[in-house]
């Protein structure tokens, strides 16, 4: 059963749609690849999942279900630690670094001190930071690097214990070293999560992602197995955007 | 020909007007805290800061007066706060930014330039007669908490908007509702701002005397409860110098008034940085 399953969902902001009745599945355990030039709709589709459209006063229709429920039916704060989204730009909150990590879950349930340092230490060691920040978790989380920042978004993630996590973009304010370890992250954890990855960066998509979607213009206009959609693309379309004709 | 000025040169003199305006204002204010601390320190003893005011203010000390402001001020600053937090909190997360904020904060920008005497005769007019609370701790903290409640707003309103929207987004995407965004990240990355706002107010507060000397009225008792008419130390200051009581007196008080002033700017500046230091 699909992990997610997206049906003739639009997306418009005050009249503008950014998103035109995509109908796309993902499956549990894959990372899935989103592609595509600027304002075809990928940030559109990931703020429509978690139901983070509504701060936008974006009109959304169609249905999305997760695990075959409805997510207008679910209780939009548990919608939303269930399926985690990572913005572009790392923001880290004012405070220390553990904070940042014990925000999120602080938010659902009470917990000890033991338990929280446990949950921070497990956290950070997913998001392969706790090496390089084990020994200063007080000191303020802006005093990271833009790379270690993103991994401490990731981790912050992650210490909500997900079932999907959403990455918009993770990578492009980032170096390529950093990159590469995020990359690694992801490709650890997959066995756990489930990733959506929307990438303006075809490369990346074709390292990590199990199968790929091409969007073009808030339309969905080919999904398939990364190897395939990078090798024969059925629409000339997606040809022309990963040969870098576009885009 | 025309007369050039070279880069060099507009530079320098820019400089030097900018550092003349700087040195301007400085040497103002300087002089006014050197003259009123030339007269007024001398005065200044622990018996003139702890004795009850005799023979009208030309004997004695200012205790009652110090008690009096700061029951005053203290009961303005803490009715005004949460009134004045929670109303810009309100403008500015829960109104789409639409007609009632903008007429709220216009409204608010017009009460911040009333001068202090009408909000002093509202204040006698509504607090002391409509409500009958009489000349007393009450009324006085009542008119100054509505005099300062506009400044609150509009600094705490400023401070809010300047969260960025991703630590919201950072937020809400963690599942936090409203509230929690608001409680946790919101304000307490605001906090900066809506200090300097309160700051502002209490400097306000205790300088005032037209709000305050027709609803906490001119009485020299120590103040016993909130129904206590009471003398605040700027009215007294008034009283002393233009009744001509006592000059030394007026400016040992004045000289308190001041170092009271200070004191409080200088404690919420240090926690401010102490608070800053933690959460950044």
């Amino acid at each position: 059963m699909a992990k997610i399953l997206i049906q003739n969902v639009s997306v418009s902001y005050n009249g503008f749609q950014a998103l035109k009745s995509v109908d796309l599945e993902v499956l549990a355990n894959e990372i899935l690849g989103i592609i595509g030039p600027a304002n075809s709709g990928k940030s559109s589709l990931l703020r429509a999942i978690n139901r983070l459209s509504e701060i936008d006063y974006a009109q959304v229709t169609g249905t999305i279900l997760l695990d075959g429920e409805n997510i207008d039916t679910l209780d939009r704060n548990t919608l939303r630690k269930r399926i985690g989204l990572i913005f572009a730009t790392p923001v880290v909150l004012p405070g220390s670094i553990y904070k940042n990590i014990s925000y999120g879950p602080k938010l659902h349930r009470r917990f000890g001190k033991k338990e929280l340092d446990e949950l921070v230490e497990h956290a950070l060691r997913a998001g392969n930071l706790w090496d390089e920040v084990h020994d200063r978790l007080k000191d303020s989380a802006s005093t990271l690097s833009g790379g270690q920042q993103q991994r401490l978004c990731i981790a912050r993630s992650i210490a909500m214990d997900p079932e999907v996590i959403m990455m918009d973009e993770p990578c492009s304010g980032l170096d390529p070293i950093s990159t590469a370890k995020i990359e690694a992250t992801m490709l650890e954890l997959k066995t756990k999560y489930t990733f959506i990855l929307v990438t303006n960066n075809t490369k990346q998509a074709a390292r990590v992602a199990d199968r790929t979607a091409f969007f073009l213009s808030g339309e969905l206009i080919e999904i398939d197995r990364t190897s395939r959609l990078f090798t024969s693309p059925k629409d000339p379309r997606t040809n022309d955007y990963i040969s870098g004709r576009f885009g | 020909m025309t007369l050039r000025i070279g880069p060099r040169t507009s530079q320098i003199i820019a400089y030097c007007v900018l550092l003349l305006m700087t040195a301007i204002t400085v040497i103002v204010l300087f002089f006014i805290i050197g003259y009123v601390f030339k007269n007024g320190l001398g005065q200044i003893t622990w018996q003139f800061l702890t004795d009850r005011t005799r023979d009208m203010g030309k004997e004695g000390g200012i205790f009652p007066s110090i008690l009096g402001t700061l029951f005053v001020t203290v009961l303005a600053i803490a009715i005004a706060t949460p009134l004045g937090v929670g109303s810009a909190v309100y403008l500015v997360e829960y109104t789409r930014g639409g007609l009632i904020r903008r007429i709220i904060s216009f409204g608010a920008d017009c009460l911040a330039g009333v001068p202090s005497i009408i909000f002093g005769l509202f204040g006698f007019i509504f607090f002391v007669i409509t409500l009958n609370l009489g000349w007393s701790v009450l009324s006085g903290g009542l008119t100054l908490a509505v005099m300062i409640i506009p400044t609150i707003i509009r600094t705490t309103e400023e401070a809010i908007k300047a969260v960025p929207r991703a630590y919201r987004e950072i937020s809400y995407s963690l599942g936090g509702g409203k509230l929690d965004t608001i409680l946790k990240v919101v304000l307490p990355t605001s906090l900066p701002g809506i200090l300097t706002g309160i700051i502002l107010g209490v400097g306000r507060a205790v300088g005032e005397t037209a709000a305050v000397i027709f609803t906490a009225g001119s009485s020299l008792g120590i103040p016993t409860s909130f129904f206590s008419s009471t003398r605040t130390l700027a009215v007294h200051f008034y009283i002393l110098a233009r009744e001509g009581i006592s000059m030394p007196k007026a400016y040992g008080t004045a000289a308190v008034l001041i170092i009271i002033i200070l004191l409080i700017n200088f404690v919420a500046y240090r926690l401010m940085h102490r608070f800053m230091a933690r959460y950044y």
